[in-house]
């Protein structure tokens, strides 16, 4: 469904270097990516800020053209076939708002229809399901201006399925809502993908959202793609350390159990960090039993929020 | 194309009603809109109150010049008087939503608004148009009610391309609305006035390079009778569409370039 070969974008910028002097600087925001994504998946675009994620997806989007590079998403060039490819794809940005800000929000999906081309019985039916799905009743004949935070995203990702895009680009779509709020995009998302295989890309910084839904991950830092697999994967090769948390019946010295180390005590609370190819939790539990009398004990899976961090943070080889 | 008009209608209905929700707030601005451009005229008449005429052109054959003018520009100005908040759309952004829907960027911007309380200027060139006509002695032959016809819609379009180009710059400086602003209510404040009170340079400056000559002088040239003070051809009286529909192609041209570097210069 998208086709990436060896895409580069770079922009040129001047920076003063005297009164009137200016250097050119040639910026390479994304530099020689290349992935394919296949028709149904639901992949998560991740990177830091400045990574060049917006940047990519403006390029799929037609929004960009790339500076080399081979890009076709459901089999049309994005930057000649622009139009074409706007009535198949949605795209929402996070932070843009692209419903008509003074027109009640069932205005902006009248625009769209007629903007779009959405045949009339077909708009009748996308309107109906995502009323129901997202609870958009209530504020359906609400102007724009007046909605929440959580009701305009609702509003936005409803407005960018009306067409019934094969593929949907969503830059943070859940950025700045509150839990159930998120939960409710991301079972939307759930759904549109399961019931009519919308191809998904996600942009996010929250990594529940990639949990969630997300059974890829792109990842992207300089520019360059980093890591492309599953979410499991990541975990196992940048990280792959669970914590045993056990409650004993007394506080006691920090135990010592082979392939594991004690990273915190908190009176008979202690917290035991262990690689998942060194030690499994069965054995531990055992050793930790035999040591000290065990009351309640829990395993804390790594979050891929402290996995990304160490890669950001130590770059390519990590 | 019918369908690029259904869409305009939609477009501009829904903002239409959306203006039209507070009736006060509008109906004073559609009014204050008429004053403020009425006093406007008020110069004219001072003019002429201390100079009976004016490089050879009456105080009505004046009023007819300015009330052309004034109707091109209030009709452009309402349908794209929004052009002037341009720049905003590509400094935070936004221009990129218009780029992922299936329909011209151009054709976006314009429709995205239609400012009706500029109908007062409308209205102000309706009555200053009747003040003239009830002052001239116009032979009104078939030629030159076309002529009446034609220029004013043909000078909304000069008018437009040259808002259009203008806008453009935002591309390069993400600025520039000032810059424009001279051209188009400086445009229209010119055009108001014969171009042959004008010194040379200007003249050459409105007639050739900014087409703001064609809008109204040359096609009034005609319908009032008058020899052209300058000498310049009678063709010209006649070409007002023919330069309407260049400048058009000019400004879509630049348009185009403009949105092509945008696309790969990435804002």
């Amino acid at each position: 469904m998208i086709e990436v070969e060896g895409v580069e974008k770079s922009f040129v910028t001047w920076r003063k270097t005297g009164r009137l002097r200016r250097k050119r600087i040639e910026v390479h925001a994304v530099a020689d990516v290349t992935f394919s994504v296949p028709r149904g998946q639901v992949v998560g675009y991740i990177g830091p800020n400045g990574a060049g994620k917006s940047t990519t997806v403006k390029m799929l989007t037609g929004i960009l053209v790339p500076s080399a590079g081979r890009i076709s998403v459901g089999g049309l060039e994005p930057s000649r076939q622009r139009i074409q490819l706007a009535r198949r794809i949605g795209a929402m940005f996070g932070q843009r708002i692209q419903l008509w800000w003074d027109l009640p929000l069932i205005e902006s999906f009248e625009l769209l229809r007629h903007i779009y081309r959405v045949p009339a019985d077909r708009f009748r039916e996308n309107l109906a399901t995502y009323r129901e799905v997202l609870d958009l009743d209530p504020f359906l004949h609400t102007p724009v201006r007046q909605l929440s935070l959580g009701q305009r995203v609702r509003g936005e990702l409803s407005a960018v399925m009306l067409h019934d895009p094969e593929i949907v680009f969503l830059d943070e779509p859940t950025i700045g809502l509150d839990v159930v709020a998120k939960e409710r995009v991301r079972e939307f998302l759930t759904k549109v993908n399961a019931e009519r295989g919308v191809t998904v890309m996600l942009t996010t910084h929250d990594l529940a959202d990639i949990e969630r839904l997300c059974s890829r991950i792109l990842m992207i830092d300089h520019g360059r793609l980093i890591y492309d697999g599953t979410v499991s994967e990541l975990v196992d090769r940048y990280g792959g350390e669970r914590t045993l948390v056990v409650d004993l019946e007394e506080p006691a010295a920090p135990l010592d159990v082979p392939g594991a180390r004690v990273v915190k005590v908190d009176g008979p609370r202690q917290w035991l960090r262990f690689r998942r190819d060194e030690a499994s939790a069965a054995e531990l539990t055992a050793a930790v039993a035999a040591r000290a009398r065990l009351i309640d004990l829990a395993i804390e899976e790594t979050d891929i929020e402290d996995v990304v961090r160490k890669i950001y943070t130590s770059g390519t080889d990590a | 194309m019918v369908d690029t008009l259904v869409v305009y209608r939609r477009l501009i209905g829904a903002q239409v009603r959306s203006q039209l929700q507070y009736r006060a707030s509008f109906a004073l601005d559609l009014f204050g809109a008429f004053l403020i451009s009425f006093l406007d005229f008020l110069a004219v008449l001072v003019i002429f109150h201390n100079v009976p005429r004016l490089a050879e052109w009456s105080v009505h054959e004046v009023a007819f010049l300015y009330a052309a003018s004034s109707i091109s520009f209030a009709l452009c100005d309402l349908a794209m008087g929004h052009l002037d908040d341009f720049p905003k759309k590509i400094r935070d952004g936004n221009f990129d939503l218009l780029l992922v829907r299936p329909r011209g960027t151009l054709f976006q911007v314009i429709a995205a608004d239609l400012a009706l309380r500029r109908l007062g200027k409308f209205a102000q060139g309706v009555v200053v148009l009747g003040y003239a006509l009830s002052g001239l002695h116009i032979h009104w032959d078939l030629g030159r009610v076309a002529m009446l016809v034609v220029m004013v819609p043909a000078g909304s379009v000069v008018f437009g391309s040259v808002w259009v180009t203008g806008a453009c710059l935002a591309f390069w400086t993400t600025e520039g609305g000032e810059f424009t602003n001279a051209f188009t209510y400086g445009g229209n404040f010119l055009t108001q006035y014969p171009i042959d009170i004008y010194s040379t340079w200007a003249r050459r400056f409105l007639a050739y390079l900014v087409p703001m000559a064609f809008v109204c002088y040359f096609p009034a040239l005609y319908v009032l009778d008058k020899p052209d003070p300058l000498g310049l051809p009678s063709f010209l009286r006649f070409s007002s569409p023919l330069v309407a529909a260049l400048a058009a192609l000019v400004a879509g041209s630049v348009w185009r370039l403009a949105v092509r570097h945008y696309r790969s210069a990435g804002g």
